[in-house]
């Protein structure tokens, strides 16, 4: 069936067999690597896309029911001036190892900071607690979303408002 | 890889349009809610309907009100939306206390609290929690609406009232004064289902008990209920060897199995200490003494 998702601002319209999951249609039908394919099972979290905003696991979403919808995966979270603050955040405090998690905790990351520009370690680890790092990065990754929201305050840009 | 088998896909613009498109494909369609638990099925060919019935759409099932002295929550209400309702955490705070332990925060930006009903699986929280609260479920079908007590509606594992025609449309909870409720969970990590889980809902009068509703998970207990716990409290004092006398009940009557989760002892002696401590949190929460 036809079906036109906008992902990271851009209109795609395909043609899609039903049981096409959008992690799949992501990656295979858009070229959007970006976003990693783990357990299938909806437990891992590396697929984890924003669908309309919030966070959703896309190995457990039919690419059909994201047809009017909108979705933005890691590619979309740099803008035209350089890297998501979240982004730059992961970077300078280490928050990633091998990257397999990374574009999940990022898009993860991003939509707590939207919501609540100063969370506790706490918070974060809570709004992470459906991905798994088997780096073992978290307490890197949880030092980077605080530098994220920190860097944030100390510019006046609400929770580091999305440049793009 | 995992994928599922092929199936038809339709996308219900309304309630009545789901229901005809139900009689439509007949027994082998299924309604899709937040698919949490029925894709994973799908992936795993568990589940192989030939018609899935999208009701994503379907905005008048997303709802919580309060009318007529209930709490209504619609049947397509996510997870994430039950668990910040003020409304309903305001009334009962038991909803936020398992929500909070439900999956992760992610699966509960997606799945359903009629998703979760109908599923009907034995270790599921929402079913201890409604049945605690004696919730009603509104069911529509092609004779238009009826109303099964919640303490009615698993008819076994995976198994409900909801017929092959008929969706669950909204869940009904009766607000009262002088409550208190709470759901205390064990799970062996974050995001698992439960060890064992109880839920209890209690009013008082002065320190008495006037009523109270118990429900459990995980631990075999006939549709998620403890009604000789419940029996033994009515009408007594709300004194702590009361509560540990009623999660006492409460172990003996459940039939917990060992699994890999854990062994059959050591689920009946959580299904005790849990109802016990979730008396417990419930009674200083209707002195107002706890949030």
């Amino acid at each position: 069936m036809q079906i036109t998702v906008t992902v990271n601002g851009v209109e795609y319209t395909r043609d899609v067999e039903p049981r096409l999951l959008l992690v799949h249609f992501l990656r295979d039908e858009l070229g959007l690597t970006g976003t990693h394919w783990g357990c299938d099972t909806s437990n891992c979290g590396v697929c984890v896309v924003l669908l309309d905003g919030l966070p959703a696991k896309s190995c457990t979403v039919l690419a059909v029911m994201a047809d009017g919808h909108e979705v933005r995966t890691v590619e979309g979270l740099a803008g035209a001036d350089g890297l998501d603050p979240v982004q730059q955040a992961f970077s300078d405090m280490h928050g990633l190892q091998c990257g397999f998690c990374t574009p999940g905790m990022l898009l993860t990351s991003r939509a707590l900071l939207d919501r609540n520009p100063d969370p506790s370690p706490a918070e974060i680890r809570e709004a992470i607690s459906g991905q798994v790092c088997r780096c073992t990065g978290y307490e890197n990754i949880v030092r980077a979303v605080r530098a994220a929201a920190d860097r944030a305050a100390e510019a006046g840009t609400a929770a580091g408002t999305v440049t793009s | 890889m995992q994928v599922p088998a092929q199936f038809e896909y339709e996308r219900a613009t309304s309630v009545a349009h789901a229901v005809a498109l139900l009689q439509r494909y007949g027994p082998e369609s299924r309604l899709l809610a937040g698919g949490h638990s029925l894709i994973p099925m799908m992936k795993l060919r568990l589940a192989n309907p030939e018609t899935l019935i999208d009701i994503n759409g379907l905005d008048e099932l997303r709802t919580i009100s309060l009318e007529g002295g209930e709490l209504r929550l619609g049947a397509l209400v996510r997870h994430a939306e039950l668990m910040a309702s003020a409304v309903a955490g305001e009334h009962f705070p038991m909803f936020r206390d398992a929500e909070r332990v439900i999956a992760d925060p992610v699966v509960r930006n997606r799945g359903t609290v009629g998703g979760s009903l109908c599923q009907a699986d034995p270790n599921e929280d929402l079913s201890a929690v409604f049945t605690a609260l004696r919730a009603v479920a509104v069911i529509e079908g092609v004779d238009g609406r009826r109303t099964v007590p919640v303490r009615e509606f698993h008819v076994g594992p995976y198994q409900t009232v909801v017929g092959d025609t008929e969706i669950l449309v909204e869940i009904r909870v009766s607000v009262r004064p002088g409550g208190g409720s709470a759901y205390t969970k064990v799970e062996r990590r974050a995001g698992d289902w439960a060890v064992a889980a109880a839920g209890a809902a209690l009013w008082l009068e002065g320190e008495r008990v006037a009523d109270v509703g118990l429900g459990l998970t995980a631990v075999g207990a006939d549709h998620f209920g403890a009604p000789q716990a419940e029996e033994f409290l009515r009408g007594a004092p709300a004194t702590e060897e009361n509560f540990a006398e009623a999660g006492r009940i409460a172990a003996e009557h459940c039939r917990p199995v060992a699994d890999q989760r854990g062994p059959e002892d050591y689920k009946r002696h959580l299904a005790g200490e849990l109802t016990a401590r979730s008396l417990r949190r419930a009674a200083a929460r209707a002195r107002g003494r706890e949030a």
